[in-house]
């Protein structure tokens, strides 16, 4: 069994043992990590481009990191000292890209669907580092590859995602890879966040209330409130969000006695985790971050050996 | 056509072959101090702990054992499509200055060893690597040679040497693929 995508665009469509591949490529890599050298010439030759077209200091740092450690040469573009700032459209940059010959381009991009129209225009590999409200599967990845740690296997475990569910690209990515791995999950968030019909997508509950979500949960996934962009619109205020969808110590205790507490980051401090609660016991929210680089590299790894079109 | 299959080594000859290759190590190492072993993932793994039991059996000394996946270090990956599933690498201890018995289950072109030393190389400067292999197959694509042997077996292109293990990881016989 092996991975035989050229690209990934997202966890939707990738079938349980196409993501048990990942995880556990990702979880042998780790020790890399762990090593004074860390490197290992897998990628020796290979070009990454990270096209950032969006701010981003953790995903981007990611996946520079993940294709060094593989050896890979990378180059970071950035929409800021790109040419989309004088009007170039994606499908330029994408030609231009290409000419460069570069192995796999990562790419982060404010438009839904961005990643499948380059991929489509583009002979080498895609990565999504997050499309708009779409999906993000490298973090959707690192999320179970944590969960996974800690619990040994995704089947059967209840996972609550609180928040604004609606311009989430974590809570896609997470929703649509927990369920094909077997894990049961819970939805809260205001009503102008919560996107209706969510709940079609599989074993997908939509709680009213955030009590009644994280109640006897395995993990807790509190998702960050994007003040810079839609949060301002949709909340009365930020002081209400953080009394009825924020966790702290207290509604924490409703969840199981080990419950995991995670977080995408940047976390809104006392708006959707209380401090104690974020530099708590059991916040995983640190070794979500250094899951990142081993899944990034297991990414990387296995794109580039799926299968590319014949031209 | 049905496939031809010989028997190289059965159990008792397997089990001679690595007390002898555990005493051979033993002499020329003088004793098992600073010295480990490092399995190859899978079959050296299982050797490598083998021959740890026998060498606490001669000596009364335990011998660090870990393993080493040499996927991420192997030179076809071009050739690959998809890549290969990565195993666990997992040397739980410091291999700096120590004398270093690299094993596997069977030594065919040197590229597999030439990726695990590179391997090891990456975790710290050993003092020395000696190389340990249960049998030799010959057809050498790189300068290595093996100084621990347990049968040296002759064989053509088109044969297959496999090692075959119990649900205990034990080695029980060795066997000529036609």
């Amino acid at each position: 069994m092996g991975f035989n995508h050229k690209d990934i665009i997202g966890l939707q469509g990738l079938t349980r043992e196409e993501i048990q591949l990942l995880l556990d490529t990702a979880d042998n890599m780790k020790e890399i990590s762990g090593r004074d050298i860390k490197k290992v010439p897998t990628l020796r030759g290979k070009t990454v481009v990270n096209l950032f077209f969006e701010a981003s200091t953790r995903t981007r740092t990611s996946f520079e990191i993940a294709a060094k450690r593989l050896s890979a040469d990378t180059i970071n573009i950035s929409a800021s000292t790109s040419s989309v700032t004088k009007g170039e459209t994606l499908s330029d940059t994408a030609r231009n890209i290409q000419a460069m010959k570069p192995d796999i381009i990562v790419m982060r991009h404010a438009a839904s669907g961005a990643h499948h129209y380059l991929a489509q225009r583009v002979s080498c590999s895609v990565i999504n580092a997050g499309d708009g409200a779409h999906e993000h599967p490298s973090q959707g990845l690192l999320d179970m590859l944590t969960m996974r740690q800690k619990f040994g296997a995704l089947d059967g475990l209840t996972v609550a995602i609180v928040g604004d569910i609606t311009h989430s690209r974590v809570a896609r990515s997470d929703i649509f890879g927990l369920t094909t791995m077997g894990a049961s999950v819970r939805l809260a968030g205001p009503p102008t966040m919560m996107p209706p019909g969510i709940e079609r997508l599989g074993n997908v509950t939509v709680c009213t209330d955030m009590r009644e979500a994280i109640a006897g949960a395995d993990v807790v996934m509190m998702l960050r409130i994007q003040l810079e962009r839609q949060g301002k619109t949709l909340l009365p205020t930020l002081r209400e969000y953080a009394r009825y969808y924020g966790l702290n110590p207290q509604n924490l205790k409703l969840a199981k006695p080990n419950a995991m507490v995670m977080h995408p980051g940047p976390i809104n401090r006392g708006v959707e985790l209380s401090s104690y609660v974020a530099d708590g016991d059991q916040s995983a929210i640190l070794t979500q971050v250094e899951n990142g680089v081993a899944v990034r590299m297991s990414m990387l790894y296995h794109v580039s050996g799926g299968e590319l079109p014949t031209e | 056509m049905a496939e031809e299959k010989t028997t190289i080594l059965d159990g008792a000859g397997v089990k001679r072959a690595l007390t002898r290759i555990a005493h051979e190590i033993l002499e020329r190492n003088k004793g098992v101090d600073d010295l480990v072993l490092v399995g190859i993932r899978t079959g050296g793994v299982h050797l490598a702990r083998e021959l740890s039991a026998r060498l606490e059996e001669i000596e009364g000394a335990k011998v660090p054992v870990g393993e080493v996946d040499i996927t991420l270090y192997r030179d076809d990956f071009k050739g690959q499509a998809p890549h290969l599933p990565v195993g666990k690498t997992d040397i739980p201890f410091v291999i700096e200055k120590m004398k270093v018995v690299l094993v596997d289950d069977v030594l065919f072109t040197g590229r597999t060893i030439r990726a695990a030393m590179d391997a090891i190389m990456d975790h710290g400067r050993p003092d020395c690597i000696q190389l340990a292999v249960l049998i030799d197959r010959g057809h050498r694509e790189l300068p290595i040679r093996a100084d621990f042997v347990g049968r040296n077996v002759p064989t053509s292109m088109r044969e297959k040497i496999v090692v075959l293990f119990d649900a205990d990881s034990r080695p029980t016989e060795v066997v000529l693929e036609k």
